[in-house]
């Protein structure tokens, strides 16, 4: 079996005195696989998508894309491998337009071809960026700036998609489109790795799922395993 | 109304001196929330660095436009290197601690430039003079240059102020430019508004930050060249009450905000002249500090300055 895209071993981080995260372990096995993280408010799931693209220095453990390790590399290194992260509460430059926040995400690349292209396939899952394309995008509404979250994070032609709640405080339409785009995005053979409180929605998708209690990994499986445990049912689904 | 405009033409003039001087102040504030004390010893350095080019080039025997040029781009060099070091290894391994050992350190970096600069035997007169402190050399002319007259009526506008005024305001538009319209501006906005974001976009935020120090340096060393020319007494403590003035029209024309420093300079420029022209020349010092009293009740975010909701 070949090397897994992603593999996070034993991942320890501290923020001052509390022990965030508790030696997380796991894995994105593949190019177009969904892997979704699902747990209560501070199990740790931020901290471990944060740790991933260096936006936080964890105490201990490993992080490996293709088979290399990037644990050390900071944060603008990690993106240049072809990890994009949308991080918690969208990170959406309100100062600038939505022009320049999807320049922004296509920094690192020089062909303005292929940029061009992926301009138009923004505007053609997300046809709202397209109108407001030279408006600052702090005027945009919650759910344009999650669209344009997940637009700017694939304008880098990423291998791995890391998204950090990309449903929370949105209409159940702007979910929907969402979701849609997500699984669209993942058969065109870029992973994700996906946090989300939405837990149903989220394991809908995802081919394999992790749940987090207090920083530590207590459950794993495959998406439909998970969705038909009588503890996650129970504990994230509300029954 | 001669009066009037003299006093308007002396206010702009002091204005883009604080203006560009601002700059410096708000954009490092931009980017890293730090308030550069040491801003306004680096003007000092520009100053001296001046100074020593032109001795080494002999303007004042024969000034020529190359050796003016020249005057300005040393200088320029020089406090961009040094606010490079100073980012470097003052400010970034104090980057992640608290905000107020950036800035304790910053008032440090200012009082070693003020009192290095002292040294005497290297940059000052080999006898120490009596009282010992810091002592004022005279800054030879680079901008003696022959140009031609300019006819103006009964107002006097001295032709370094022209020079000074163009130099400047063409140093303001070219930074706008950069801002607004390039790529490295847009990642020095991006940064600005969140670093950690903007290190997930592929923005190298070290070298961002880098290259705001040494713009800022840069143009304090203008502001510094521009004043020298038409103000020759330069010291080591001399950019003490600049830096102070243009903290304050960064201040007051929204910190972190770059239209807002020139705007805020220049009002600050007209104040002071309009002050001391009608009212008491005693009172130019003090209006900078009533200002920042006024707009720190009135609108404490500054004249340009926003807060920014958060969208749900």
């Amino acid at each position: 079996m070949s090397e897994p895209l992603l593999t996070v071993k034993d991942l320890h981080v501290h923020y001052g005195g509390i022990h965030a995260l508790r030696g997380i372990s796991l894995e994105v096995p593949a190019a177009g696989q969904v892997v979704a993280l699902i747990g209560a408010n501070g199990a740790g799931k931020t901290t471990t998508l944060r740790a991933i693209t260096r936006m936080l220095k964890p105490t201990s453990g490993t992080v490996a894309f293709q088979g290399s390790e990037i644990t050390r590399l900071q944060s603008h290194e990690i993106v240049a491998l072809g990890v994009a992260h949308a991080p918690e509460g969208r990170g959406i430059f309100l100062n600038l337009t939505v022009k320049e926040n999807l320049d922004l995400g296509a920094f690192l690349r020089s062909d303005a071809d292929g940029i061009a292209q992926d301009l138009e396939r923004s505007f053609t899952l997300f046809p709202i960026l397209k109108e407001r394309f030279h408006q600052l995008s702090g005027t945009l509404s919650g759910g344009e700036q999650q669209m344009l979250a997940v637009a700017r994070a694939l304008m880098c032609r990423p291998k791995l998609l890391l998204l950090d709640e990309p449903s929370l405080g949105l209409a159940p339409q702007v979910v929907e489109r969402i979701f849609q785009v997500l699984r669209e995005v993942s058969a065109a053979g870029v992973a994700l790795l996906l946090v989300e409180q939405n837990a149903h929605k989220a394991l809908q998708i995802a081919h394999r799922g992790y749940v987090l209690e207090t920083g530590e990994v207590v459950m794993q499986g495959t998406g439909k395993e998970l969705l038909a445990s009588p503890e996650v049912r129970k504990a994230y689904l509300g029954e | 109304m001669t009066e009037f405009l003299q006093h308007l033409v002396n206010g702009v003039s002091v204005g883009t001196i604080y203006a560009l001087i601002a700059l410096g102040y708000t954009m490092v504030y931009g980017v890293l929330k730090l308030i550069n004390f040491a801003h306004g010893d680096v003007y000092m350095v520009g100053a001296f660095s001046g100074f020593y080019i032109s001795h080494a080039l002999g303007v004042e025997k024969e000034p020529t436009l190359a050796k003016a040029l020249a005057v300005f781009v040393g200088s320029m060099m020089i406090c961009g290197v040094l606010v490079f070091l100073m980012e470097r290894f003052a400010y970034r391994p104090l980057r992640h601690r608290a905000r107020l050992t950036a800035l304790i350190t910053a008032i440090g970096v200012s009082l070693f430039l003020e009192y290095f600069m002292q040294l005497s035997g290297w940059f000052g007169p080999a006898s120490a003079p009596f009282p010992p402190g810091p002592t004022p050399r005279f800054f030879p002319q680079p901008m003696s240059f022959e140009t031609p007259d300019l006819p103006l009526g009964e107002l006097s506008i001295q032709k370094v102020d022209v020079i000074s005024f163009l130099v400047a305001v063409g140093f303001m538009l070219a930074l706008q430019w950069v801002v607004y319209r390039t790529r490295f501006g847009t990642s020095m906005r991006a940064v600005s508004f969140d670093s950690q974001v903007a290190g997930l976009m592929g923005i190298n935020v070290n070298r961002i930050i880098s290259g705001t120090f040494i713009i800022g340096g840069v143009l304090a060393a203008v502001a510094a060249i521009l004043v020298a020319s038409s103000r020759p007494s330069i010291n080591p403590l001399m950019g003490l009450m600049p830096g102070i003035k243009a903290f304050v029209a960064a201040v007051f024309g929204g910190i972190g905000n770059v239209p807002g420093a020139m705007v805020g300079g220049l009002v600050l420029g007209l104040a002071e002249e309009y002050v001391a022209g009608y009212l008491l020349s005693s009172y130019r010092d003090g209006i900078a500090f009533a200002l920042l009293i006024v707009v720190l009740l009135v609108k404490p975010a500054g004249l340009f300055g926003t807060f920014r909701p958060e969208k749900v």
